[in-house]
């Protein structure tokens, strides 16, 4: 993806994304809803078109080769609809119809392992089982890209182990996944990139490792009257007080520095740790 | 690179399955409507004096209206035809403008878009694959009312004569009646987000397609009936003559065109909507 751009009309969806997925990664796209992931994932699949920029995949021009692209991509929208007359098995027949090969065994497993009753009509499943109905239609020709666009809202949480479990067994074959999602820690889990976007635009691309590691530390302090002035020499971000005499903030750099700059004030008790990635996200929310 | 295997008209075969009850409803009308008037014939023909001197009284504008002054009396097996079919007529446009304003639009109201559009066809494919469904759909109602129509007459006409031939002539600009009816939706339901009320449309197109001929009866002149199928196929002209008129059939034609085009140029670049 190179300098991608939507605009609806003069409403912006994203602008100058730029993004590498590397084959054989599961690639996280995270960011609040709104900010503009289903668009980019839209564009991908040339059901929208980009203002400017282009994207490629698989070496491929998104919207030239379209066709010839999607016959190895697997997709799961974010809202799933499909034709509320059908049956299950029929829908995914037809959807297995478009794609080359013979996948009634592969159909099976997967609706399987996901429990999904095949028997069943489109119009009469939750919205849970809908979009297990999309996983299975989404995996079902083995496709060797796989974009999943908010996959885990409507399931269980038993639900989302099975889903996480299926998705991994996937990559470990060497399909490249594309996990849209606003729910961090599912992202932290299952991860190893991850890319944040907010407002149509990318803040940051980072290994989900260095992103936690990025030296962030997470500082609490207790003691009587700390203030902000004592520390505000130091790189810190988040600084909020709590209802027990204790503050905490974010610090980026040496772990010595802080500590020398803690010596010289009135502390009782300190906890230092690693960041949640929900706090790092909700520090570069700011 | 196709990974798909050509030839397999999976859409195709999807959207004629789509349409098969569809079809079988409004077939039934079709014949339905046909024989129940055809029923009425043979009494009206023995009558025919009568009829025609009522008719005679009704005001000039009318019986123009209905295209009625312009033909042969009721007596007759095509004069009393002429009558019911304009009926037939109004019944396919009503269909097939069903069929255009959904045609697109269908998948973007109901969210299958989505699912479809992400599939490995391109969208000219899809298109092409869709409008054949219809297509078929559409002939086949054609070949319904053409047999229902001539069984009908068969059955009611008491050994009065008609020119066979001429029939067969009116019956063959069916197809392209419907298909004018079908691309003005068509070309809608590719240009709009999100049609809703593709009934209210459909009946709205058909009616004043039908209207605008009316008042073309009543003003006189070909102006108004170059606006519309219902003169461009004109039914008593037809049926007198068993030949087409060309130069006002045409402009159908030049219309489905138009509507083809615009919709093979910007249905392949539409944004399409998410929910």
């Amino acid at each position: 993806m190179e300098n991608l751009t939507k605009y609806y009309g003069k409403q912006k969806g994203i602008e100058n994304v730029t993004l590498d997925v590397k084959e054989g990664e599961i690639f996280g796209f995270i960011g609040p809803n709104g900010a503009g992931k289903s668009t980019t994932i839209r564009t991908l699949l040339g059901l929208i078109f980009p203002t400017s920029g282009k994207a490629e995949i698989f070496g491929k021009d998104c919207i030239q080769h379209g066709h010839e692209i999607r016959s190895q991509i697997g997709y799961l929208p974010a809202e799933v609809f499909y034709y509320e007359k059908m049956k299950v098995k029929d829908l995914l027949k037809y959807s297995a119809s478009f794609y080359k090969g013979d996948f009634t065994e592969r159909i099976n497993e997967l609706a399987q392992l996901m429990e999904l009753d095949l028997n069943r009509k489109i119009e009469d499943l939750s919205y849970g089982n809908k979009k297990k109905v999309g996983i299975v239609q989404g995996l079902l020709h083995r496709p060797k890209l796989v974009f999943l666009d908010e996959p885990t809202s409507g399931l269980d949480p038993l639900m989302q182990k099975k889903f996480f479990q299926l998705i991994r067994k996937e990559n470990q074959k060497g399909v490249t996944v594309f996990f849209s999602s606003h729910i961090l820690s599912e992202v932290q889990y299952l991860c190893h990139r991850v890319a944040i976007i907010k407002d149509g635009s990318i803040i940051k691309t980072e290994a989900i490792e260095d992103l936690q590691k990025e030296s962030y530390k997470k500082v609490h302090l207790k003691g009587e009257n700390l203030a902000y002035e004592e520390y505000q020499h130091l790189n810190i971000t988040n600084f909020q007080r709590d209802h027990y005499n204790g503050v905490q903030f974010l610090y980026r750099g040496q772990i010595r520095e802080l500590l020398s700059a803690i010596e010289h004030t009135r502390i009782d008790d300190i906890i230092i740790e690693n960041p949640t990635l929900e706090e790092i996200f909700l520090h570069y929310y700011e | 690179m196709n990974k798909r295997r050509d030839g397999k008209m999976t859409v195709f075969l999807f959207e004629l399955k789509t349409y098969r009850w569809s079809l079988l409803w409004w077939a039934v009308g079709i014949i339905a409507l046909q024989f129940i008037m055809m029923i009425f014939y043979p009494s009206m023909a023995q009558d025919a004096e009568t009829i025609d001197l009522i008719i005679k009284h009704y005001p000039e504008e009318l019986l123009r209206a209905f295209g009625m002054s312009e033909q042969a009396s009721l007596a007759t097996v095509f004069g009393y035809y002429t009558f019911i079919f304009t009926f037939a007529q109004l019944l396919l446009s009503i269909q097939s403008a069903y069929y255009g304003f959904n045609f697109l639009s269908t998948e973007e109201s109901n969210y299958t878009a989505d699912f479809l559009y992400t599939k490995p066809l391109n969208r000219s494919r899809i298109i092409v694959e869709k409008q054949f469904a219809i297509l078929c759909i559409l002939v086949i109602t054609a070949m319904v009312t053409a047999l229902s129509g001539l069984s009908a007459i068969e059955l009611f006409r008491d050994g009065r004569p008609y020119e066979a031939g001429n029939y067969w002539v009116l019956m063959g600009t069916i197809p392209v009646f419907q298909v004018f009816f079908f691309s003005i939706g068509m070309v809608v339901s590719a240009c709009t987000k999100k049609l809703k009320s593709v009934i209210g449309f459909a009946l709205g197109v058909a009616f004043f397609f039908y209207i605008i001929n009316g008042m073309r009866g009543i003003i006189g002149g070909d102006l108004l009936g170059y606006l519309t199928p219902y003169y461009h196929f004109e039914v008593a002209y037809i049926l007198e003559e068993g030949m087409i008129p060309w130069n006002r059939g045409m402009i159908s034609i030049f219309v489905i065109l138009l509507c083809h085009g615009m919709t093979y140029f910007y249905y392949p670049r539409k944004n399409l909507p998410t929910v």
